[in-house]
């Protein structure tokens, strides 16, 4: 059982949490974070705050209940949140809006920045922008219409849309490179776009043989920019690396249900975090050593070895990442489940540093500041 | 019909008049729609009003009490049947505590969200809801035996009147306690309510004041510490506690008759008291303030070994006494007076009555239907009591716009209409988004509910072809394996190509993979797209087999043969030989039977293959045997080549 991990009900169906990202020279733990609802009459961003964080050794699991300090109404269901800085969140509506909102760390509150009205639309209906990535100050979204737009944070406009750039929805997008994004949508493709080209194709396209599983998440690895995570309607868990062209390299049973988010690690990406539809959020830990210690201190811990498709070709060992690891006794590879207990579906996760958080569809939040990494 | 057990409250209508006016209505699922009307023609007004019964469930506070309430509720479903009752006695009320707590958080955030008139009256409501399923909790889940019963419900007692422990420390804090004018209150209090030790110690305070009556004090002391408490743990059985206890007794009424306290009428209030004293307890009325609380202090000094089945009578009688005769009892007296007579049911009914919500009767019958406390009570309609409680109260949550997915799991657990009632009520949830599309379609999927799948996947799918979004129309006839649908689109499709001469959407065509499968319409396109990338390639004898395959095998709707016979041509005019013998023969049979006795469909618009320029202009063709004939003849010139050579 993870000790630490209580679950706060806030009267909000959660859709999205991410932390405050922090300085990267600073050893701090995260104390910030944000959430969006869906499906409320009137839905909400919040701004929580789980107090200071230097105290060690106290293993009193009230502590750092997390506090509400501001919150803003959202027209439309939070699709998708994100950090652009410290003080701007950007926000993906199912009005088809794109939001800035801007937190006033004096005052406390949170006031709308910018806001892209009908960014993602049809002709006649709404279209929910189902996406959002940033790389201050550009963001790029990605909706039902199926198109990807470009925009500059502190400019008007946009900076470039690409129209009809899939004939299904897109899921969700990542940057490969600082010109390079890969969506994944539902009919199960991986797509590259270059935005140094010009024109509406992707420079590469990528799905898995077989049944085309709706994908929604997708999540790269930290260092190495040609190993993305996927996650679809299935429930399985593909990693790919983009190099390597049509065929992913890892396939692992993760949940039995769609699986919403898929997240590396950002300092330690031998670890990965699932969450899914069916109410349970993984920890996956692979170890490419032969003597690892276990990490893990208990709970519920099931072994599964990955069924990689192809061996690495070649190249320099350091370089090739544990997940892709073809050997399977090179590599191992845990899974420990991180709720107490069965939840309604676990939608949105994020992991920064030691701290953990996620948020149900049963309108509640889980912290847990001692993930063990 | 049976008769109204209350009268029915009414619920006025802004700006309508009665005299002027009459009402017109029509229900919803939890709530009634009500306008004005003359039953006029012309004249109408302009506003419907939405009346809802249940304002509760939109409380954001109150919100968490579902929620948490729900999670509770799943885990209790999930306890083995198969364990044996007195190990599950237990667990049951480890959940009726958690449900409990759950009832006091929600009070207690109620109770920081001060000034509000309607927060406090919630707040009272559930209040009152703590205290009937605490006494239920004590009589019927945990079913304390006779010596343990005084003792829970001297808890159960403590938990509602915890005013004395604030007096208490506001006297202990003040000067000179002694002196308090609400010192000798919170010495009876504590007293009334069993608490000897804190009663010996703020006594110890008076004491000290009065040296000269030291001896009474002490002798006081001793009396209280000496009360006997039964202690269930303890070897002591029930008949060894009740001579101890009738011995104490005796010593104190002893105390009394010698007049021991005469000289401090507290202090002989007190050892009244300890006797059981009635006249002397109901001159405390206002420290006792609720009849149950004075019931159970006269059970505590008069009838500390009662028995589960006495206690009605003790009820009635206290409230009988305690109440002013002439006041009308209220809801929550008889609740509790139900209850004390093990009268579940009743205690259901009552509770159904004064509440507006179901959540309070749903989730403790339900908790006492698993304690196997509820008599299998056939209602008129088919399913017992637990079902038809929860069965409204989930129905009360499909009406929110955010707590329907709660009310899932109840249904789910509701054998008799649960299934039914589910699937009623989940089509006429609202899909705004792809995402909530999908969770509903999960939720169905799991239940085998495959109608309901196809019905979402449709509207999921319409909506999609009807903004053009023909991939995500595609995925949706996939999820469903709707054939029918599959075959839509592709028609949609290539009425696109014929009308454009040009495929849109590749990306989907190109990639459809096993989906392809779905419909033999579907097969077609994606089949007769790789014609065109084998072209490309300038594989023609692939692409030719690939063409002919799609007529001979029936794949190709007849209405495109024209077109793909159109597409042999450049296939034919090739310097080398493309067409087998073989395969020039089943041309010449497919063109045979295009032509034969059925109408030749002509085209609208000249056909133009991808990346394909006719030799000949196809828009001076007006009808296209001309072309046939064409093909006619090159096929037989072909012919006659190869049986030549």
């Amino acid at each position: 059982m993870m000790e630490g991990i209580n679950a706060k009900y806030v009267s909000q169906k959660i859709s999205k949490t991410r932390w405050r990202p922090v300085s990267s020279s600073s050893l701090q733990q995260p104390d910030i974070f944000a959430t969006g609802s869906w499906d409320n009459e009137d839905n909400k961003i919040s701004i929580w705050s789980i107090g200071e964080n230097g105290i060690s050794g106290l293993d009193n699991e009230f502590e750092g209940d997390p506090q509400l300090v501001c919150e803003h109404k959202h027209n439309g269901d939070v699709l998708d949140l994100q950090f652009l800085d410290q003080d701007r969140i950007v926000t993906a509506s199912s009005t088809g809006a794109v939001i800035i909102f801007r937190h006033h760390h004096n005052s406390q509150t949170l006031s709308v920045s910018q806001l892209w009205e009908r960014a993602h639309h049809y002709p006649c209906d709404n279209a929910p922008c189902t996406g959002i990535v940033c790389n201050s100050p550009e963001i790029v979204t990605v909706g039902e219409d199926g198109r990807i737009i470009l925009f500059r944070a502190d400019q008007e406009g946009v900076l470039r849309t690409i129209e009809n750039a899939d004939s299904s929805t897109i899921h969700d997008v990542t940057f490969l490179r600082t010109t390079e994004i890969l969506t994944v949508n539902s009919i199960g493709q991986l797509k590259i776009w270059d935005f140094r080209q010009q024109g509406n194709e992707p420079s590469q396209i990528l799905s898995l043989t077989g049944d085309r599983v709706p994908l929604h998440c997708v999540d790269r690895h930290p260092n190495q920019q040609h190993i993305v995570a996927t996650g679809g309607q299935d429930g399985m868990l593909c990693i790919w690396d983009v190099r390597q062209g049509n065929m992913p390299f890892s396939l692992m049973e993760a949940h039995s249900a769609e699986m919403w988010e898929v997240h590396f690690h950002p300092s330690n990406p031998d670890h990965l975090f699932s969450c899914s539809e069916d109410g349970s959020l993984l920890h996956w830990e692979t170890s490419s050593n032969s003597d690892t210690p276990s990490f893990l201190q208990g709970g519920r811990n099931t072994s599964i070895v990955s069924r990689s498709a192809i061996a690495p070709a070649g190249g320099n060992q350091s370089l090739i990442s544990s997940w892709l690891t073809g050997d399977s006794s090179k590599g191992r590879l845990e899974t420990t489940h991180m709720l107490p207990s069965q939840t309604l579906s676990v939608n949105s996760l994020d992991v920064l540093g030691q701290c953990l958080v996620c948020g149900t569809d049963g309108e509640a939040i889980y912290v847990n500041r001692r993930v063990p990494i | 019909m049976e008769e109204v057990d209350v009268e029915p409250t009414t619920t006025p209508i802004p700006g309508f008049d009665s005299n002027q006016k009459h009402l017109g209505f029509v229900w919803g699922p939890g709530d009634i729609l009500v306008y004005e009307t003359i039953y006029k023609a012309s004249g109408g007004c302009p506003f419907v009003h939405e009346v809802r019964k249940d304002e509760d469930i939109y409380s954001p506070i109150l919100r968490k009490l579902f929620n948490e309430s729900h999670h509770i509720f799943v885990g209790l479903q999930r306890i083995r049947e198969d364990l044996p009752s007195k190990n599950k006695k237990p667990q049951f009320v480890s959940i009726s505590k958690n449900y409990r707590s759950v009832i006091r958080a929600c009070m207690e955030e109620l109770q920081q969200v001060a000034g509000i008139v309607y927060v406090y009256h919630v707040s009272s409501c559930i209040i009152t809801l703590e205290l009937i399923w605490n006494l239920c909790e004590v009589l019927f889940i945990d079913a304390a035996p006779a010596g343990s019963l005084v003792l829970h419900l001297l808890d159960w007692v403590r938990l509602h009147k915890a005013d004395v422990d604030e007096k208490a420390r506001e006297v202990l804090a003040s000067e000179s306690p002694a002196e308090h004018q609400a010192y000798w209150d919170v010495v009876i209090s504590y007293v009334l309510q069993g608490r000897m030790d804190e009663a010996r110690q703020v006594l110890v305070k008076q004491a000290a004041l009065q040296p000269a009556a030291r001896v009474m004090f002490k002798l006081l002391d001793n009396l209280l510490m000496k009360m006997p408490i039964f202690n269930p743990g303890e070897t002591q059985t029930l008949t060894e506690f009740d001579v101890k206890w009738r011995h104490w007794r005796e010593e104190v009424d002893h105390c009394l008759q010698d007049q021991s306290f005469a000289s401090n009428r507290h202090l002989e209030d007190i050892c009244k008291i300890l006797v059981g004293d009635e006249d002397v307890l109901l001159e405390y009325k206002e420290l006792l303030s609720t009849w149950y609380h004075f019931l159970v202090t006269r059970l505590l000094f008069s009838h500390p070994t009662v028995k589960p089945t006495e206690l009605h009578y003790y009820a009635q009688s206290s409230m009988h006494m305690f109440l002013d005769t002439r006041s009308v009892p209220e809801p929550l007296d008889s609740i509790l007076l139900a209850a004390f007579e093990f009268d579940i049911h009743q205690v259901i009914k009552d509770c159904s009555i004064a509440l507006n919500n179901w959540w309070f009767v749903g989730h403790l019958t339900d908790l006492l239907d698993h304690c196997k406390l509820l008599q299998s009570h056939n209602l008129h309609f088919g399913s017992n009591l637990r079902e038809f409680l929860l069965l409204e109260y989930a129905s009360g949550l499909f009406t929110h716009h955010s707590l329907w997915q709660l009310a899932v799991d109840y249904f789910d657990h509701c054998p008799e209409f649960g299934r039914v009632y589910l699937e009623l009520q989940i089509e006429r949830v609202p899909l705004d988004t792809e995402r909530k599309a999908l969770k509903v379609i999960r939720i169905c999927e799991q239940r085998q509910m495959t109608e309901q799948v196809r019905s979402i996947c449709k509207i999921m799918a319409k909506k999609a072809l009807r903004n053009n979004r023909l991939g995500s129309a595609l995925s949706w006839s996939i999820r469903a394996k709707d054939a029918a649908f599959a075959t839509l689109i592709s028609e949609r499709f290539l009425q696109d190509y014929c009308a454009k001469g040009t495929f849109s959407d590749l990306d989907l065509i190109d990639n459809l993979g096993p989906a392809m499968l779905l419909s033999d319409r579907l097969t077609f396109l994606g089949k007769y797209r790789e014609f065109h990338r084998l072209y490309g390639e300038k594989r023609f004898s692939d692409a030719a087999k690939l063409l002919l395959s799609l007529m001979t095998a029936k794949i190709a709707p007849h209405s495109f043969w024209m077109t793909l016979l159109t597409d042999a041509l450049p296939l034919l005019e090739q310097k080398e030989v493309i067409f087998s013998a073989d395969q020039t023969h089943e041309l010449m049979f497919c063109l045979e039977e295009l032509t034969s006795g059925k109408s030749v469909p002509t085209p609208d618009r000249p056909m133009q293959v991808l990346g394909y320029t006719p030799p000949y202009p196809l828009s001076n063709v007006c009808f296209p045997f001309n072309l046939l004939i064409h093909c006619f003849i090159i096929c037989s010139n072909l012919y006659s080549c190869l049986a030549r050579g």
